[in-house]
């Protein structure tokens, strides 16, 4: 395996295991981490290899775009738009 | 305060560190406050307001010369700030309170921030904060700090353009009703709204980075600021429980349901 493809996959690993820290525990976010890792430690084929970075990559995006969207509909419910007080006149919303 | 003589922006950044949004908040068993052995993180308006300061970052590339964050807070604090710096600020001041100490109250925050702006060699043009804090909501931090400093301040901004050659902003407000335009004159005040952005996420080599910028501690005795809350909290309850609804298999039992209730028809 080319040394900056192990480089680039050690990377990924180790943000991976970081975003998991805040997933759903019954998930086991970090044991499926693991468990797929392992499973292509075998790879040769720089081209496969590429394949299953990208796979890892598009994990990243997806577990960031459920904490960002987790986030968002917590905040929009704490504070309706329109709530956002110009309570000069007292008014409660 | 005189802001920066060239036609560079300073922009400071103040950030709290507060309990997070995903948390289940519980009151303690005295019932004198919520239970704060719980995750902490940057109160997400904080963050949009670090957000924007890197954006405009982007957008004006060498008018901004400097992006500061601060936060008072306990030692742990410091994690608050690293996020900030992996965000994209060049350096913090983190002005420490012993843990365990309450945090202190919107005027006392705002008389901090106002002594160190004045402290700034090279001025500060620019504040950016969030609207409110998600711990206590108060919503009063910019609002003071603006009327000490006697700046111009655009609070629950949702959209901001800065034109650094005449030293002026443009900020869209949300406010009940609609959107207000203001035109403002730096220095100044701008408190962020929710819609203003997305904030960016911290990746780890950023995280990484962040280690090395700056970080310039103070504490209150340095700054000459009394942190004494002059509040005193007599009480916190939950509020009380939501009544469950329940479901009627049909119109004469949602009757009886009512009747029961106290609602009683009118007469036609």
């Amino acid at each position: 395996m080319a040394s900056s493809q192990r480089l680039r996959a050690l990377a990924l690993y180790k943000e991976l295991h970081r975003l998991g820290r805040e997933f759903e525990p019954s998930y086991d976010f970090h044991g499926k981490l693991r468990r797929l890792y392992e499973k292509s430690r075998h790879l040769t084929d720089e081209g496969e290899i590429e394949k299953a970075i990208q796979f890892g990559e598009y994990i990243k995006n997806e577990t960031l775009a459920l904490y960002s969207l987790r986030k968002y509909r917590h905040l929009r419910r704490m504070y309706p738009s329109g709530s956002s007080g110009d309570n000069s006149n007292g008014t409660m919303y | 305060m005189r802001p920066s003589a060239v036609r560079l922006l300073n922009i400071l950044v103040p950030v709290k560190r507060a309990v997070d949004f995903a948390v289940k908040i519980r009151v303690n068993p005295e019932q004198t406050g919520i239970d704060l052995n719980v995750k902490h993180s940057m109160n997400p308006f904080d963050e949009i307001a670090v957000e924007e300061a890197v954006r405009l970052r982007e957008r004006l590339k060498d008018a901004v010369k400097s992006i500061k964050v601060v936060t008072i807070g306990p030692p742990k604090a410091v994690e608050t700030l690293r996020t900030a710096l992996a965000m994209g600020a060049d350096s913090a001041i983190h002005v420490e309170i012993p843990e365990g100490t309450p945090s202190p109250e919107p005027l006392a925050v705002a008389k901090t921030l106002r002594e160190l702006v004045m402290r700034q060699k090279e001025g500060v043009d620019l504040i950016i904060m969030g609207k409110q804090a998600i711990d206590d909501d108060a919503g009063q931090t910019g609002q003071m700090l603006a009327g000490l400093m006697d700046w111009a301040q655009a609070t629950f901004a949702s959209k901001v353009d800065v034109d650094p050659s005449t030293k002026a902003a443009n900020v869209t407000r949300e406010i009940d009703g609609g959107l207000e335009q203001l035109k403002c004159q730096l220095p100044m005040v701008i408190t962020t709204d929710l819609r203003l952005n997305e904030p960016r996420y911290a990746s780890l080599p950023n995280i990484m980075k962040a280690k090395k910028k700056p970080i310039e501690k103070f504490t209150p005795a340095d700054l000459g600021v009394d942190l004494t809350p002059r509040l005193r909290t007599l009480k916190v309850t939950e509020p009380p429980k939501r009544v469950g609804g329940g479901k009627v298999a049909n119109v004469d039992e949602l009757l009886v349901k009512l009747k029961e209730a106290g609602i009683t028809p009118k007469r036609a």
